[in-house]
Protein backbone atom coordinates (compact mmCIF):
# COMPACT_ATOMS: atom_id res chain seq x y z
CA UNK A 1 0.00 0.00 0.00
CA UNK A 2 2.78 2.64 1.10
CA UNK A 3 4.84 1.68 -2.29
CA UNK A 4 1.29 2.15 -4.57
CA UNK A 5 0.73 5.59 -2.44
CA UNK A 6 4.05 6.28 -3.10
CA UNK A 7 3.90 5.90 -6.87
CA UNK A 8 1.09 8.02 -7.15
CA UNK A 9 2.35 10.94 -5.01
CA UNK A 10 6.07 10.90 -7.44
CA UNK A 11 3.38 10.86 -10.32
CA UNK A 12 1.59 13.67 -9.61
CA UNK A 13 5.03 15.35 -8.33
CA UNK A 14 6.11 14.50 -11.89
CA UNK A 15 3.43 15.00 -14.09
CA UNK A 16 1.95 17.78 -13.10
CA UNK A 17 5.10 19.92 -13.83
CA UNK A 18 3.99 19.29 -17.39
CA UNK A 19 1.96 22.53 -18.82
CA UNK A 20 0.36 20.41 -21.64
CA UNK A 21 -0.72 17.75 -18.75
CA UNK A 22 -2.31 20.81 -17.11
CA UNK A 23 -3.62 21.70 -19.83
CA UNK A 24 -5.52 18.84 -20.69
CA UNK A 25 -6.70 18.18 -17.33
CA UNK A 26 -7.90 20.93 -16.65
CA UNK A 27 -9.34 22.60 -19.89
CA UNK A 28 -10.79 19.38 -20.88
CA UNK A 29 -13.61 19.08 -18.61
CA UNK A 30 -13.87 22.84 -17.93
CA UNK A 31 -14.82 23.01 -21.67
CA UNK A 32 -17.13 19.55 -21.64
CA UNK A 33 -18.98 21.00 -18.50
CA UNK A 34 -19.45 24.75 -19.97
CA UNK A 35 -20.60 23.42 -23.05
CA UNK A 36 -23.94 21.78 -22.22
CA UNK A 37 -24.58 24.43 -19.63
CA UNK A 38 -24.43 26.74 -22.22
CA UNK A 39 -26.80 25.16 -24.11
CA UNK A 40 -28.98 24.81 -21.31
CA UNK A 41 -28.59 28.24 -20.70
CA UNK A 42 -29.94 29.68 -24.20
CA UNK A 43 -32.54 26.88 -24.22
CA UNK A 44 -33.92 27.40 -20.87
CA UNK A 45 -34.28 31.44 -21.03
CA UNK A 46 -36.54 30.72 -24.25
CA UNK A 47 -39.95 29.94 -24.42
CA UNK A 48 -39.88 28.11 -27.58
CA UNK A 49 -40.39 24.76 -25.60
CA UNK A 50 -43.47 25.45 -23.85
CA UNK A 51 -45.58 24.97 -27.10
CA UNK A 52 -43.73 21.78 -28.10
CA UNK A 53 -45.27 18.61 -27.98
CA UNK A 54 -44.38 14.75 -27.17
CA UNK A 55 -44.51 14.33 -30.94
CA UNK A 56 -41.57 16.58 -31.92
CA UNK A 57 -38.96 14.20 -30.08
CA UNK A 58 -37.51 11.19 -31.27
CA UNK A 59 -40.24 8.35 -30.07
CA UNK A 60 -37.63 6.01 -28.47
CA UNK A 61 -37.08 8.80 -25.84
CA UNK A 62 -40.61 9.04 -24.54
CA UNK A 63 -40.29 6.52 -22.40
CA UNK A 64 -37.76 7.97 -20.35
CA UNK A 65 -39.30 11.35 -20.14
CA UNK A 66 -42.41 9.63 -17.34
CA UNK A 67 -44.66 11.87 -16.23
CA UNK A 68 -42.55 15.29 -17.68
CA UNK A 69 -44.71 17.14 -20.03
CA UNK A 70 -43.50 18.11 -23.57
CA UNK A 71 -41.33 21.26 -22.78
CA UNK A 72 -39.79 19.97 -20.19
CA UNK A 73 -39.46 16.41 -21.96
CA UNK A 74 -37.22 18.26 -24.51
CA UNK A 75 -35.20 19.88 -22.07
CA UNK A 76 -34.66 16.86 -20.01
CA UNK A 77 -33.63 15.58 -23.65
CA UNK A 78 -31.18 17.90 -24.09
CA UNK A 79 -29.67 17.43 -20.77
CA UNK A 80 -29.06 14.20 -21.25
CA UNK A 81 -27.86 14.17 -25.07
CA UNK A 82 -24.37 15.92 -22.73
CA UNK A 83 -23.48 12.23 -21.17
CA UNK A 84 -21.67 11.08 -23.60
CA UNK A 85 -20.07 14.10 -23.86
CA UNK A 86 -19.00 13.64 -20.45
CA UNK A 87 -17.54 10.10 -20.99
CA UNK A 88 -14.85 11.54 -22.68
CA UNK A 89 -13.22 12.69 -19.64
CA UNK A 90 -12.37 9.90 -17.88
CA UNK A 91 -11.07 8.12 -21.00
CA UNK A 92 -9.14 11.55 -22.01
CA UNK A 93 -7.47 12.40 -18.89
CA UNK A 94 -5.62 9.54 -17.89
CA UNK A 95 -4.69 8.53 -21.19
CA UNK A 96 -2.66 12.18 -20.97
CA UNK A 97 -1.08 11.34 -17.52
CA UNK A 98 -0.53 7.79 -18.31
CA UNK A 99 1.24 8.65 -21.64
CA UNK A 100 3.38 11.24 -20.02
CA UNK A 101 3.98 9.52 -17.05
CA UNK A 102 5.21 6.21 -18.88
CA UNK A 103 6.75 7.49 -21.97
CA UNK A 104 8.40 10.05 -19.49
CA UNK A 105 10.34 7.47 -17.70
CA UNK A 106 11.37 6.24 -20.69
CA UNK A 107 13.39 9.07 -22.11
CA UNK A 108 14.69 9.71 -18.87
CA UNK A 109 15.30 5.98 -18.16
CA UNK A 110 14.42 6.20 -14.51
CA UNK A 111 12.48 2.57 -15.39
CA UNK A 112 15.62 0.35 -14.99
CA UNK A 113 16.40 1.70 -10.90
CA UNK A 114 12.87 1.13 -10.42
CA UNK A 115 12.65 -1.94 -11.79
CA UNK A 116 15.59 -3.12 -9.32
CA UNK A 117 13.62 -2.29 -6.82
CA UNK A 118 11.03 -5.55 -4.93
CA UNK A 119 8.23 -3.44 -6.22
CA UNK A 120 5.78 -6.18 -8.58
CA UNK A 121 4.53 -4.67 -11.26
CA UNK A 122 0.92 -5.29 -10.27
CA UNK A 123 2.06 -2.45 -7.90
CA UNK A 124 3.73 -0.12 -10.39
CA UNK A 125 0.85 -0.58 -12.48
CA UNK A 126 -1.66 0.21 -10.05
CA UNK A 127 0.18 3.29 -8.60
CA UNK A 128 0.26 4.17 -12.34
CA UNK A 129 -2.78 3.69 -13.17
CA UNK A 130 -4.52 6.03 -9.83
CA UNK A 131 -2.26 8.33 -10.86
CA UNK A 132 -4.40 8.82 -13.98
CA UNK A 133 -7.56 7.29 -12.77
CA UNK A 134 -7.73 9.88 -10.00
CA UNK A 135 -7.67 12.84 -11.61
CA UNK A 136 -9.76 11.65 -14.07
CA UNK A 137 -12.66 10.36 -12.02
CA UNK A 138 -12.23 13.19 -9.95
CA UNK A 139 -12.77 16.28 -12.88
CA UNK A 140 -15.57 13.78 -14.33
CA UNK A 141 -17.12 14.10 -10.60
CA UNK A 142 -16.78 17.78 -10.30
CA UNK A 143 -17.71 18.28 -13.88
CA UNK A 144 -20.93 16.44 -13.16
CA UNK A 145 -21.39 18.44 -10.19
CA UNK A 146 -20.89 21.89 -11.58
CA UNK A 147 -22.84 21.04 -14.28
CA UNK A 148 -26.07 19.22 -12.56
CA UNK A 149 -25.85 23.07 -9.94
CA UNK A 150 -26.01 24.43 -13.05
CA UNK A 151 -28.56 22.98 -14.32
CA UNK A 152 -30.55 23.27 -11.29
CA UNK A 153 -29.96 26.75 -11.22
CA UNK A 154 -30.64 27.66 -15.32
CA UNK A 155 -33.79 25.03 -15.63
CA UNK A 156 -37.01 26.02 -13.93
CA UNK A 157 -38.85 22.61 -13.97
CA UNK A 158 -36.91 20.35 -10.37
CA UNK A 159 -38.51 17.54 -11.99
CA UNK A 160 -35.91 18.05 -15.02
CA UNK A 161 -33.62 18.52 -12.48
CA UNK A 162 -33.89 15.84 -10.51
CA UNK A 163 -33.28 13.41 -14.04
CA UNK A 164 -29.94 14.23 -13.67
CA UNK A 165 -29.47 12.17 -10.71
CA UNK A 166 -31.57 9.44 -11.85
CA UNK A 167 -29.96 5.50 -12.18
CA UNK A 168 -29.03 6.45 -15.64
CA UNK A 169 -26.57 9.46 -14.71
CA UNK A 170 -25.56 7.33 -12.19
CA UNK A 171 -24.44 4.42 -13.47
CA UNK A 172 -22.31 6.38 -16.34
CA UNK A 173 -20.71 9.33 -14.09
CA UNK A 174 -19.93 6.54 -10.90
CA UNK A 175 -19.52 2.86 -12.96
CA UNK A 176 -18.64 3.65 -16.59
CA UNK A 177 -16.73 7.04 -15.82
CA UNK A 178 -14.01 4.87 -13.59
CA UNK A 179 -14.06 1.73 -16.31
CA UNK A 180 -13.53 4.08 -19.02
CA UNK A 181 -10.45 5.59 -17.14
CA UNK A 182 -9.12 2.48 -16.54
CA UNK A 183 -9.45 1.46 -20.25
CA UNK A 184 -7.75 4.41 -20.78
CA UNK A 185 -4.64 3.86 -18.55
CA UNK A 186 -4.08 0.17 -20.05
CA UNK A 187 -4.50 1.30 -23.21
CA UNK A 188 -1.49 4.16 -23.14
CA UNK A 189 0.52 1.86 -21.36
CA UNK A 190 0.70 -0.53 -23.95
CA UNK A 191 1.33 2.41 -26.85
CA UNK A 192 3.75 4.16 -24.52
CA UNK A 193 6.22 1.01 -24.83
CA UNK A 194 6.02 1.12 -28.42
CA UNK A 195 6.75 4.97 -28.84
CA UNK A 196 9.21 7.40 -27.77
CA UNK A 197 6.93 10.75 -27.77
CA UNK A 198 4.67 10.99 -25.31
CA UNK A 199 2.63 13.44 -28.10
CA UNK A 200 1.98 10.40 -30.38
CA UNK A 201 1.08 8.03 -27.45
CA UNK A 202 -1.13 10.52 -26.99
CA UNK A 203 -2.48 10.54 -30.12
CA UNK A 204 -2.44 6.95 -31.15
CA UNK A 205 -4.34 6.47 -27.69
CA UNK A 206 -6.56 8.71 -28.81
CA UNK A 207 -7.87 7.00 -31.50
CA UNK A 208 -9.68 5.08 -29.27
CA UNK A 209 -11.57 7.69 -28.06
CA UNK A 210 -13.44 7.76 -31.64
CA UNK A 211 -15.99 4.54 -30.03
CA UNK A 212 -16.96 7.45 -27.45
CA UNK A 213 -17.74 10.21 -30.32
CA UNK A 214 -19.33 7.71 -32.36
CA UNK A 215 -21.66 6.81 -29.57
CA UNK A 216 -22.24 10.37 -28.96
CA UNK A 217 -23.13 11.43 -32.72
CA UNK A 218 -25.23 8.34 -33.03
CA UNK A 219 -27.24 9.56 -29.91
CA UNK A 220 -27.45 13.05 -31.04
CA UNK A 221 -28.72 12.07 -34.74
CA UNK A 222 -31.88 9.80 -33.03
CA UNK A 223 -29.87 6.67 -34.15
CA UNK A 224 -28.77 5.30 -30.44
CA UNK A 225 -30.83 6.11 -27.81
CA UNK A 226 -28.59 6.37 -24.74
CA UNK A 227 -31.15 4.63 -21.82
CA UNK A 228 -30.32 2.81 -18.87
CA UNK A 229 -30.39 -0.84 -20.36
CA UNK A 230 -27.60 0.65 -22.71
CA UNK A 231 -25.51 2.13 -20.01
CA UNK A 232 -25.30 -1.00 -18.04
CA UNK A 233 -24.40 -2.88 -21.06
CA UNK A 234 -21.94 -0.51 -21.65
CA UNK A 235 -20.71 -1.16 -18.16
CA UNK A 236 -20.25 -5.01 -17.78
CA UNK A 237 -18.40 -4.81 -22.09
CA UNK A 238 -15.96 -2.39 -20.65
CA UNK A 239 -15.93 -4.21 -17.15
CA UNK A 240 -14.49 -7.38 -19.72
CA UNK A 241 -12.40 -5.08 -21.97
CA UNK A 242 -10.35 -3.74 -18.92
CA UNK A 243 -10.15 -6.61 -17.11
CA UNK A 244 -8.17 -7.79 -20.42
CA UNK A 245 -6.38 -4.82 -21.06
CA UNK A 246 -5.15 -4.64 -17.70
CA UNK A 247 -3.95 -8.09 -18.36
CA UNK A 248 -1.76 -7.21 -21.34
CA UNK A 249 -0.72 -4.00 -19.82
CA UNK A 250 0.87 -6.45 -17.18
CA UNK A 251 2.38 -8.65 -19.63
CA UNK A 252 3.87 -5.17 -21.64
CA UNK A 253 5.35 -4.03 -18.32
CA UNK A 254 7.16 -7.03 -17.27
CA UNK A 255 10.91 -6.41 -16.29
CA UNK A 256 11.66 -8.87 -18.84
CA UNK A 257 9.63 -7.11 -21.73
CA UNK A 258 10.87 -3.45 -20.47
CA UNK A 259 14.86 -4.40 -20.58
CA UNK A 260 14.19 -6.45 -24.07
CA UNK A 261 11.89 -5.51 -26.05
CA UNK A 262 10.52 -1.74 -25.43
CA UNK A 263 11.60 0.38 -28.10
CA UNK B 1 20.08 -23.10 -1.94
CA UNK B 2 22.19 -21.17 0.18
CA UNK B 3 26.31 -20.70 -0.58
CA UNK B 4 27.77 -18.68 2.35
CA UNK B 5 31.41 -18.34 0.94
CA UNK B 6 30.35 -17.10 -2.24
CA UNK B 7 28.46 -13.88 -2.69
CA UNK B 8 27.90 -14.41 -6.23
CA UNK B 9 28.19 -17.46 -8.31
CA UNK B 10 27.26 -17.77 -12.00
CA UNK B 11 27.81 -20.88 -13.91
CA UNK B 12 27.34 -20.89 -17.64
CA UNK B 13 25.43 -18.23 -17.02
CA UNK B 14 24.18 -16.87 -21.09
CA UNK B 15 21.89 -14.37 -22.13
CA UNK B 16 21.02 -14.43 -25.98
CA UNK B 17 19.21 -11.42 -27.49
CA UNK B 18 17.96 -13.42 -30.68
CA UNK B 19 20.99 -15.17 -32.35
CA UNK B 20 22.99 -12.66 -30.73
CA UNK B 21 25.26 -13.89 -27.26
CA UNK B 22 25.38 -11.05 -25.26
CA UNK B 23 27.17 -13.09 -22.67
CA UNK B 24 28.47 -16.55 -23.21
CA UNK B 25 29.16 -19.40 -20.87
CA UNK B 26 30.00 -17.00 -17.68
CA UNK B 27 31.30 -18.90 -14.60
CA UNK B 28 32.64 -17.15 -11.99
CA UNK B 29 32.24 -16.46 -8.13
CA UNK B 30 32.44 -13.20 -6.06
CA UNK B 31 33.64 -12.99 -1.96
CA UNK B 32 32.24 -11.06 0.47
CA UNK B 33 33.88 -7.90 1.34
CA UNK B 34 35.19 -7.94 -3.08
CA UNK B 35 35.37 -5.17 -5.24
CA UNK B 36 35.43 -7.18 -8.20
CA UNK B 37 35.82 -5.99 -11.62
CA UNK B 38 33.93 -6.62 -15.63
CA UNK B 39 35.68 -4.65 -17.88
CA UNK B 40 35.38 -5.17 -20.94
CA UNK B 41 34.50 -2.70 -24.32
CA UNK B 42 31.45 -1.63 -25.52
CA UNK B 43 28.92 -4.54 -26.21
CA UNK B 44 31.07 -6.91 -23.92
CA UNK B 45 27.76 -7.86 -22.56
CA UNK B 46 29.09 -6.31 -19.05
CA UNK B 47 25.06 -4.66 -18.33
CA UNK B 48 23.49 -7.75 -19.60
CA UNK B 49 25.60 -9.91 -17.01
CA UNK B 50 24.73 -6.97 -14.24
CA UNK B 51 21.03 -7.00 -15.20
CA UNK B 52 20.62 -11.01 -14.67
CA UNK B 53 22.51 -10.75 -11.57
CA UNK B 54 20.00 -7.88 -10.53
CA UNK B 55 17.09 -9.98 -11.68
CA UNK B 56 16.29 -7.60 -14.00
CA UNK B 57 16.92 -9.98 -17.01
CA UNK B 58 16.12 -13.72 -17.30
CA UNK B 59 19.36 -15.76 -17.75
CA UNK B 60 18.52 -17.81 -21.29
CA UNK B 61 20.66 -20.68 -19.89
CA UNK B 62 23.08 -21.22 -16.95
CA UNK B 63 22.57 -20.59 -13.50
CA UNK B 64 23.23 -17.51 -11.22
CA UNK B 65 23.13 -16.99 -7.41
CA UNK B 66 23.44 -13.71 -5.73
CA UNK B 67 23.37 -13.25 -1.67
CA UNK B 68 22.20 -16.86 -1.65
CA UNK B 69 19.07 -16.35 -4.00
CA UNK B 70 19.11 -18.04 -7.34
CA UNK B 71 18.11 -15.77 -9.90
CA UNK B 72 14.84 -16.91 -11.85
CA UNK B 73 13.91 -18.69 -8.69
CA UNK B 74 13.89 -15.94 -5.75
CA UNK B 75 13.98 -13.20 -7.86
CA UNK B 76 12.10 -11.06 -4.99
CA UNK B 77 14.93 -12.05 -2.67
CA UNK B 78 17.67 -10.87 -5.03
CA UNK B 79 15.98 -7.43 -5.69
CA UNK B 80 15.75 -6.87 -1.63
CA UNK B 81 19.53 -7.69 -1.02
CA UNK B 82 20.85 -5.73 -4.11
CA UNK B 83 21.56 -1.83 -4.90
CA UNK B 84 22.12 -1.15 -8.21
CA UNK B 85 23.51 2.14 -10.42
CA UNK B 86 22.44 1.38 -13.26
CA UNK B 87 23.86 3.01 -16.76
CA UNK B 88 21.99 6.30 -16.94
CA UNK B 89 21.01 7.43 -12.77
CA UNK B 90 17.29 7.79 -13.78
CA UNK B 91 16.55 9.91 -11.61
CA UNK B 92 13.59 12.16 -11.16
CA UNK B 93 14.56 15.29 -12.29
CA UNK B 94 11.03 17.04 -11.03
CA UNK B 95 11.68 15.62 -7.36
CA UNK B 96 13.94 16.86 -5.30
CA UNK B 97 16.98 14.71 -4.26
CA UNK B 98 15.53 14.21 -0.97
CA UNK B 99 11.89 13.33 -2.64
CA UNK B 100 14.22 11.10 -4.92
CA UNK B 101 15.47 9.01 -2.34
CA UNK B 102 12.38 8.95 -0.09
CA UNK B 103 10.62 7.50 -2.68
CA UNK B 104 12.85 4.63 -3.02
CA UNK B 105 13.13 4.23 0.85
CA UNK B 106 9.48 3.47 0.12
CA UNK B 107 10.15 0.95 -2.36
CA UNK B 108 12.27 -1.15 -0.33
CA UNK B 109 10.54 -0.58 2.46
CA UNK B 110 14.04 0.88 4.45
CA UNK B 111 12.41 1.64 8.57
CA UNK B 112 14.99 4.28 9.45
CA UNK B 113 14.33 5.72 5.97
CA UNK B 114 14.46 9.56 7.33
CA UNK B 115 18.08 8.45 8.88
CA UNK B 116 19.71 6.36 6.03
CA UNK B 117 18.50 9.56 3.48
CA UNK B 118 20.47 12.20 5.73
CA UNK B 119 22.96 9.89 6.24
CA UNK B 120 23.72 9.00 2.54
CA UNK B 121 23.26 12.43 1.94
CA UNK B 122 25.68 14.07 4.26
CA UNK B 123 28.10 11.29 3.32
CA UNK B 124 27.87 12.82 -0.36
CA UNK B 125 27.93 16.23 0.02
CA UNK B 126 24.38 16.47 -0.86
CA UNK B 127 22.50 17.40 2.26
CA UNK B 128 22.25 21.24 1.58
CA UNK B 129 20.80 20.83 -1.50
CA UNK B 130 18.44 18.23 -0.59
CA UNK B 131 15.63 20.84 -1.11
CA UNK B 132 16.43 21.46 -4.76
CA UNK B 133 14.88 19.71 -7.70
CA UNK B 134 17.70 16.88 -9.47
CA UNK B 135 17.07 18.67 -12.45
CA UNK B 136 19.39 21.43 -11.39
CA UNK B 137 22.13 19.09 -10.62
CA UNK B 138 25.69 18.38 -12.60
CA UNK B 139 26.10 15.15 -13.62
CA UNK B 140 28.77 14.28 -11.34
CA UNK B 141 25.62 15.09 -8.32
CA UNK B 142 23.39 12.85 -10.17
CA UNK B 143 25.43 9.90 -10.09
CA UNK B 144 26.52 10.40 -6.69
CA UNK B 145 22.44 10.73 -5.44
CA UNK B 146 22.41 7.87 -7.61
CA UNK B 147 24.58 5.64 -5.84
CA UNK B 148 23.26 7.24 -2.58
CA UNK B 149 19.78 5.46 -3.54
CA UNK B 150 21.78 2.09 -4.53
CA UNK B 151 23.07 2.09 -0.62
CA UNK B 152 19.45 3.17 1.24
CA UNK B 153 18.58 -0.36 2.21
CA UNK B 154 21.92 -1.34 2.60
CA UNK B 155 22.58 -4.06 -0.04
CA UNK B 156 24.10 -7.06 0.86
CA UNK B 157 25.69 -6.61 -2.66
CA UNK B 158 26.20 -2.91 -4.91
CA UNK B 159 26.22 -3.49 -8.34
CA UNK B 160 27.83 -0.24 -10.27
CA UNK B 161 27.14 -0.19 -13.82
CA UNK B 162 30.19 2.06 -15.18
CA UNK B 163 29.68 4.57 -12.27
CA UNK B 164 31.94 7.39 -14.09
CA UNK B 165 31.45 7.20 -17.36
CA UNK B 166 30.43 10.08 -19.22
CA UNK B 167 31.62 12.25 -15.90
CA UNK B 168 34.10 15.23 -16.28
CA UNK B 169 37.60 14.18 -14.62
CA UNK B 170 36.72 15.96 -11.87
CA UNK B 171 33.57 14.42 -10.81
CA UNK B 172 35.02 10.91 -11.85
CA UNK B 173 37.22 11.55 -9.52
CA UNK B 174 34.93 12.19 -6.67
CA UNK B 175 32.73 9.18 -7.71
CA UNK B 176 35.77 7.32 -7.12
CA UNK B 177 37.21 7.94 -4.04
CA UNK B 178 33.60 7.57 -2.50
CA UNK B 179 33.59 3.62 -4.23
CA UNK B 180 37.23 3.32 -2.74
CA UNK B 181 35.40 4.87 0.66
CA UNK B 182 32.85 2.05 0.57
CA UNK B 183 35.22 -0.85 -0.32
CA UNK B 184 37.28 0.33 3.04
CA UNK B 185 34.18 -0.22 4.83
CA UNK B 186 34.68 -3.64 3.37
CA UNK B 187 31.00 -3.53 0.93
CA UNK B 188 30.39 -6.22 -1.54
CA UNK B 189 30.77 -4.38 -4.96
CA UNK B 190 30.55 -5.57 -8.94
CA UNK B 191 32.13 -2.55 -10.82
CA UNK B 192 31.76 -2.91 -14.69
CA UNK B 193 34.19 -0.34 -16.52
CA UNK B 194 35.82 -0.05 -19.61
CA UNK B 195 38.21 1.56 -17.85
CA UNK B 196 41.57 -0.02 -17.06
CA UNK B 197 43.05 2.42 -14.81
CA UNK B 198 39.81 2.75 -12.79
CA UNK B 199 39.34 -1.27 -12.83
CA UNK B 200 42.93 -1.32 -11.47
CA UNK B 201 42.93 1.01 -8.38
CA UNK B 202 39.57 0.03 -7.38
CA UNK B 203 39.01 -3.46 -7.81
CA UNK B 204 40.40 -6.54 -5.81
CA UNK B 205 39.57 -8.97 -9.28
CA UNK B 206 38.85 -8.50 -12.38
CA UNK B 207 36.97 -10.62 -15.70
CA UNK B 208 37.90 -9.42 -18.54
CA UNK B 209 34.76 -10.75 -20.46
CA UNK B 210 33.96 -10.15 -24.52
CA UNK B 211 30.76 -11.46 -24.75
CA UNK B 212 33.03 -14.74 -22.54
CA UNK B 213 35.46 -14.91 -20.24
CA UNK B 214 38.56 -14.11 -21.01
CA UNK B 215 40.31 -13.68 -18.00
CA UNK B 216 40.08 -13.37 -14.53
CA UNK B 217 42.77 -11.97 -11.99
CA UNK B 218 43.84 -9.12 -9.71
CA UNK B 219 44.50 -6.11 -11.61
CA UNK B 220 48.35 -6.29 -11.42
CA UNK B 221 48.36 -9.99 -12.42
CA UNK B 222 46.26 -9.49 -15.61
CA UNK B 223 48.28 -6.30 -16.06
CA UNK B 224 51.36 -8.77 -16.03
CA UNK B 225 49.66 -11.74 -17.84
CA UNK B 226 48.00 -9.90 -20.81
CA UNK B 227 49.95 -6.81 -21.34
CA UNK B 228 53.25 -6.90 -20.40
CA UNK B 229 55.37 -3.71 -20.27
CA UNK B 230 57.57 -2.24 -22.33
CA UNK B 231 61.03 -0.71 -22.46
CA UNK B 232 62.50 1.71 -25.33
CA UNK B 233 66.29 1.21 -25.78
CA UNK B 234 67.35 4.50 -27.70
CA UNK B 235 70.30 3.49 -29.56
CA UNK B 236 72.72 5.54 -31.81
CA UNK B 237 71.80 3.04 -34.34
CA UNK B 238 68.88 0.22 -33.89
CA UNK B 239 69.24 -2.98 -36.26
CA UNK B 240 67.05 -6.30 -35.92
CA UNK B 241 70.19 -8.03 -35.12
CA UNK B 242 70.39 -6.00 -32.02
CA UNK B 243 66.69 -7.07 -31.63
CA UNK B 244 67.36 -10.56 -32.38
CA UNK B 245 70.23 -10.86 -29.65
CA UNK B 246 67.38 -9.34 -26.86
CA UNK B 247 64.67 -11.98 -28.05
CA UNK B 248 67.42 -14.62 -26.93
CA UNK B 249 66.12 -14.04 -23.64
CA UNK B 250 63.22 -16.34 -22.45
CA UNK B 251 61.62 -13.11 -20.72
CA UNK B 252 61.18 -11.27 -23.88
CA UNK B 253 58.39 -12.24 -25.45
CA UNK B 254 59.28 -9.42 -28.46
CA UNK B 255 61.50 -7.22 -29.47
CA UNK B 256 60.54 -4.30 -31.85
CA UNK B 257 63.02 -2.04 -34.07
CA UNK B 258 60.99 1.54 -34.82
CA UNK B 259 63.58 3.86 -36.40
CA UNK B 260 66.28 3.90 -34.23
CA UNK B 261 64.44 2.24 -31.44
CA UNK B 262 64.24 -1.43 -29.76
CA UNK B 263 60.85 -1.37 -28.15
CA UNK B 264 61.24 -4.51 -25.81
CA UNK B 265 58.14 -6.61 -24.02
CA UNK B 266 59.35 -8.00 -20.69
CA UNK B 267 57.45 -8.65 -17.51
CA UNK B 268 59.73 -7.08 -14.74
CA UNK B 269 61.80 -4.27 -16.13
CA UNK B 270 63.39 -3.45 -12.80
CA UNK B 271 64.87 -6.91 -12.99
CA UNK B 272 65.38 -7.85 -16.09
CA UNK B 273 66.75 -4.22 -18.09
CA UNK B 274 70.11 -4.71 -16.28
CA UNK B 275 70.66 -7.54 -18.26
CA UNK B 276 68.99 -6.58 -21.39
CA UNK B 277 71.46 -3.26 -21.43
CA UNK B 278 74.71 -5.34 -20.62
CA UNK B 279 73.96 -8.07 -23.60
CA UNK B 280 73.20 -4.72 -25.70
CA UNK B 281 76.75 -3.49 -24.52
CA UNK B 282 78.02 -6.31 -25.24
CA UNK B 283 76.78 -6.73 -28.74
CA UNK B 284 78.16 -3.11 -29.43
CA UNK B 285 75.06 -0.88 -29.29
CA UNK B 286 75.23 2.48 -28.13
CA UNK B 287 72.44 3.58 -25.73
CA UNK B 288 71.54 6.70 -25.53
CA UNK B 289 68.23 6.52 -23.06
CA UNK B 290 66.50 3.57 -21.71
CA UNK B 291 62.37 4.64 -20.67
CA UNK B 292 59.40 2.53 -20.20
CA UNK B 293 56.86 2.97 -22.95
CA UNK B 294 54.15 4.45 -21.34
CA UNK B 295 50.97 3.68 -23.29
CA UNK B 296 48.16 4.13 -22.14
CA UNK B 297 47.07 1.15 -20.63
CA UNK B 298 43.55 1.36 -21.87
CA UNK B 299 44.28 1.75 -25.55
CA UNK B 300 46.38 -1.54 -25.33
CA UNK B 301 43.65 -3.29 -23.70
CA UNK B 302 40.86 -1.89 -26.20
CA UNK B 303 43.68 -3.21 -29.12
CA UNK B 304 43.63 -6.33 -27.49
CA UNK B 305 39.97 -6.38 -27.33
CA UNK B 306 39.80 -5.36 -30.77
CA UNK B 307 41.91 -8.30 -31.99
CA UNK B 308 39.90 -10.69 -29.80
CA UNK B 309 36.77 -9.82 -31.40
CA UNK B 310 37.78 -9.57 -34.84
CA UNK B 311 38.77 -13.31 -34.07
CA UNK B 312 35.64 -14.04 -32.81
CA UNK B 313 34.12 -13.28 -36.25
CA UNK B 314 36.10 -15.20 -38.50
N1 LIG C 1 17.71 -5.17 -24.85
C1 LIG C 1 18.52 -5.64 -25.80
N2 LIG C 1 18.04 -6.11 -26.97
C2 LIG C 1 18.85 -6.59 -27.91
N3 LIG C 1 20.20 -6.65 -27.80
C3 LIG C 1 20.76 -6.20 -26.67
C4 LIG C 1 19.96 -5.66 -25.62
N4 LIG C 1 20.79 -5.29 -24.61
C5 LIG C 1 22.03 -5.58 -25.03
N5 LIG C 1 22.03 -6.12 -26.25
C6 LIG C 1 23.21 -6.57 -27.02
O1 LIG C 1 23.97 -7.39 -26.18
C7 LIG C 1 25.36 -7.11 -26.31
C8 LIG C 1 25.92 -6.73 -24.96
O2 LIG C 1 25.41 -5.49 -24.56
P1 LIG C 1 25.68 -4.86 -23.15
O3 LIG C 1 25.44 -5.89 -22.12
O4 LIG C 1 24.92 -3.61 -23.05
O5 LIG C 1 27.24 -4.56 -23.22
P2 LIG C 1 28.13 -3.57 -22.36
O6 LIG C 1 27.36 -3.16 -21.16
O7 LIG C 1 29.35 -4.37 -22.04
O8 LIG C 1 28.46 -2.41 -23.24
C9 LIG C 1 25.47 -6.01 -27.35
O9 LIG C 1 25.73 -6.62 -28.58
C10 LIG C 1 24.10 -5.40 -27.37
O10 LIG C 1 23.80 -4.90 -28.64
MG1 LIG D 1 26.96 -1.33 -20.51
Amino acid sequence: MNRIKAIITKEWREVFKNKFVIFTVSFLPIMITALPLLVLYFAGGSDDFSGLSSADLPPQFLPLCGELSGGDCMLYYLVTQFILLFMMVPVIVPMTIASYSIVGEKTTRTLEPLLATPVSTLEILVGKGLAGVIPAVLTTWGGYLIYAVGAHIMVANPAVVSKLFDPLWMIAIFLVGPLLSIMGVSISVMISSRVNDPRVAEQISGIFVLPVVGLFIGQMSGILLINERFILWMAAILAVLDAILFYFAIQVFQRETILSRWK
Amino acid sequence: MIKNEHVIITKNLTRAFGENLAVNQLSLTVDKGEVFGLLGPNGAGKTTTVRMLAALLVPTSGEAWVAGCQAGVDDQGIRQKIGLLPESPGLYDALTAEQNLAFYGEMYGVENKNQQIQRYLELLGLWNRRFEPVGTFSKGMRQKLAIARALLHEPEVLFLDEPTSGLDPQAARLVRDFIAELKEEGRTIILTTHNLEEADRLCDRVAVISGHLLALDSPRELRRKLFGRRVVFHLLEANQRLASELEKFDFVTEAQVVENKILVAVDDPEEQNPRLIRALVESGAEIQFVGELRRRLEDVYLELMGAVKGNQHE
